[in-house]
């Protein structure tokens, strides 16, 4: 992907030297314009109800942002012609990173700058040019790292100091005029308590699931027997519709408060965070499961067999071994759960369970799509974040194993 | 050192091992020689309780085996199998010292031990305490293995074709390793393989098994010279058979104390059939032989090779 095979002949080689070096830079390079010039960076409407009109980049943002992004764009446009080296990969990286920074404060900006002449009520709003930017200066930082083959700590310090770039913006004020930090304003203290309630859910439905499918992986795996009729279980509890599933558990969790009304005390009841958790647990099931058993009954035969032919006990096996050279796969299955959790816990709003989820649904019952992306953008961030800890916790663990 | 008595091991009907008798002394290389499914590796590994005897009995120093916790028994064994089994996540430091930690040795003794079995097998400590299975040769991975079964010095070892899924040229280098070793260090070996080429070079005794029962015990000269049945003589191959016989005698039974000849000496412990080899190269019928300490002690002849 990254070199082309040099030809002979110098015809040959100057053709090559205007060729495109770094096809997925470019693309990025190409949809990125494209989002630019074909839509509105921000949409300006004079209310929350009404749809805005689009404001595209160049109209906006007046003051240093836009050539800032500008001459970004060009750098990454010219680093797709330029024969591929670490340095490139790095200054790639920086550039990338820059503008994603620059793009974020362009939205503030502009949206500062529209405010100032429109009424209170209006509502600037982030446009399609904006997330498409956002996101291809996002997938260049990624792809820059990944040709880097960039160690754990490269990315740690990466997402660090982006993380702590739009901290720092967020906290000067430069979001302030757009609606979505409107939202916020007005929904700080519930959205503390939401995102509070939404990683509770998904805290104990990945504790819960782990805590059971770890020991059920391990039973599979030791005795293959289990394996047909658990799976067969797991499975059709999968291809149960997540809405369907929390509705199905109102009617027995409400029979047995009311069997037994002590347990109401403990917040156990037919709707709620009970019903949701539970349900986030049974998704979780298989998953956790699958990549245990599959992480145990996948290490090398003959590793084990060393184990016990030189008089290792079967905990010690199961310890020193087994686990160790399973817990990658089983991770995997921790990731995807966590990241799926996070998305279902969205829905377990539905049943009161709270959450992010919340702010979604109210958003939609109010057509105010702001409120919905406060509810959703945070989702999106918390699975992003919890992947990226949980690959970092995977290599970690998987090097404090050895003895 | 080890008395297997009696010894039956079935698989539902089929009777793999079928009461078995075998005894090796202490320092004894002994080969269990036969084709994929006479019995052979199940006998191995019913010596460190891998696999279970159905009947009769089996003492190690004397001691019956079913009466030693399980796990005391492997740790006093070495074991090295054809997979080897490094721990692929451990590096060969900690892989070699897998018993010594197991039997609980203080730190510095295990790092002394294994810099020693490091040397012993020509891998130079520095390079190799630190680095991972899978940064090893495949030739190296298996030292490393038969490394850390010599690990906590067990009287014993127990070896289940180790060399099997090598290349001819290390699998050369692995024996004459292996049996350097066994001289120096005077263990008892039981070693499982189907190649009579192998057996031939290594053992002191071999025991070709045919069916779960061993089909002849001797020594490689005898095997050759004397097989028991028509089953030993066909697996030890009736082809080649004066070449075979070349490879397992020495130069040191055939020599001529006291006489002389030109050219580069040979060492009385070369087998004749490298004798034989080094005439034809060199266009000669006869070699001169010196000793360790390089003094000339007799000459080698080409008609005494096939007396």
């Amino acid at each position: 992907m990254t070199d082309q095979p040099s030809l002979a002949g110098p015809r040959a080689a100057l053709l090559l030297s205007v060729g495109i070096r770094n096809q997925v830079l470019f693309v990025l390079v190409v949809v990125g314009v494209a989002a630019v010039v074909l839509s509105g960076f921000v949409d300006e409407a004079p209310n929350r109800l009404v749809s805005g009109r689009p404001v595209p980049l160049w109209a906006a943002a007046g003051a240093l942002p836009v050539p800032g992004i500008a001459v970004l764009g060009a750098a990454l446009s010219a680093a797709c012609l330029i024969r591929p080296n670490r340095t490139l990969h790095c200054a790639v990286a920086v550039f990338a990173a820059a503008l994603l920074l620059v793009v974020l404060a362009a939205a503030g900006h502009t949206a500062g700058l529209l405010a100032q002449n429109a009424s209170p009520a209006s509502r600037i709003s982030l446009g399609p040019a904006f997330w498409v930017l956002a996101a291809c200066a996002a997938l260049a930082v990624g792809d820059a790292l990944q040709r880097l083959g960039a160690g754990i700590i490269a990315q740690l310090v990466t997402v660090a100091g982006l993380a702590s770039g739009m901290l720092l913006m967020a906290a000067s004020g430069t979001f302030d005029a757009l609606s979505l930090a409107k939202e916020y304003a007005i929904h700080r203290q519930v959205f503390a308590d939401a995102m509070t309630r939404h990683m509770t859910l998904v805290g104990a439905s990945v504790g819960g699931a782990a805590a059971i499918g770890f020991p059920l992986g391990v039973a599979i795996a030791k005795r293959p027997k289990l394996q047909n009729p658990v799976f067969a279980v797991l499975n059709i509890l999968q291809t149960i519709p997540s809405i369907a599933l929390f509705g199905l558990l109102i009617v027995p969790l409400s029979a047995l408060v009311a069997a037994v009304p002590r347990l109401a005390a403990y917040g156990i009841g037919g709707i709620g965070v009970t019903p949701a958790i539970i349900a986030l647990v049974l998704y979780a099931l298989l998953p956790v499961v699958r990549s245990t058993s599959v992480g145990l009954t996948g290490i090398d035969s003959a590793a084990v067999e060393a184990g016990r032919g030189m008089g290792m006990t079967p905990g010690q096996i199961f310890r020193e071994i087994e686990l160790p050279l399973a817990l990658p796969v089983l991770f995997t299955g921790l990731r995807i759960v966590t990241v799926q959790a996070i998305g279902l816990a969205v829905v377990a709003a539905l049943i009161g369970a709270g959450g992010l989820g919340t702010f979604v649904f109210e958003g939609l019952g109010q057509y105010a799509v702001d409120l919905v992306l406060l509810g959703a953008l945070p989702a999106i961030f918390l699975a992003l974040g919890a992947d990226f800890m949980l690959q970092i916790l995977t290599a970690v663990l998987r090097r404090r194993f050895a003895p | 050192m080890i008395e297997i008595d009696d010894v039956t091991k079935h698989y539902g009907d089929r009777r793999v091992v079928d009461r078995l008798s075998l005894t090796v002394p202490a320092g004894d290389f002994c080969v269990l020689l036969g084709s994929s499914g006479c019995g052979k590796s199940t006998t191995l590994k019913m010596i460190n309780r891998l696999i279970a005897a159905d009947g009769g009995q089996i003492r190690v120093a004397g001691e019956d085996i079913a009466t030693v916790p399980v796990e005391q028994l492997r740790r006093r064994i070495g074991y090295a199998i054809q997979s080897i089994g490094l721990f692929p996540h451990w590096t060969v430091e900690d892989n070699i010292a897998t018993v010594p930690r197991l039997l609980k040795w203080p730190r510095v003794r295990r790092v002394e031990r294994v810099t020693e079995l490091l040397e012993m097998f020509r891998l130079e400590p520095g390079t190799y305490l630190g680095k991972y299975p899978h940064q090893l040769s495949g030739g190296e991975q298996q030292r490393v293995g038969v490394a850390r079964a010599l690990a906590a010095d067990p009287e014993l070892l127990l070896m289940d074709e180790p060399f099997g899924a090598v290349d001819p040229l290390t699998r050369d280098d692995l024996q004459a390793e292996l049996l350097r070793i066994h001289r120096a260090m005077k263990k008892t070996i039981v070693f499982v393989t189907h190649d009579i080429e192998e057996a031939l070079r290594l053992a002191t005794h071999i025991a070709v098994m045919q069916e779960g029962r061993i089909a002849q015990l001797g020594s490689p000269i005898d095997i050759l010279e004397h097989p028991a049945s028509e089953f030993v003589s066909d697996f030890v191959g009736r082809q080649g058979i004066g070449l075979k016989l070349l490879s397992v005698r020495k130069i040191a039974d055939r020599m001529r104390a006291g006489e002389t000849a030109e050219g580069e000496p040979l060492s009385p412990e070369t087998s004749l059939r490298d004798a034989l080899s080094a005439m034809t190269a060199r266009r000669t019928d006869r070699l001169p032989v010196s000793d360790a300490m390089g003094r000339k002690v007799g000459a080698i002849v080409l008609a005494d090779l096939v007396r």
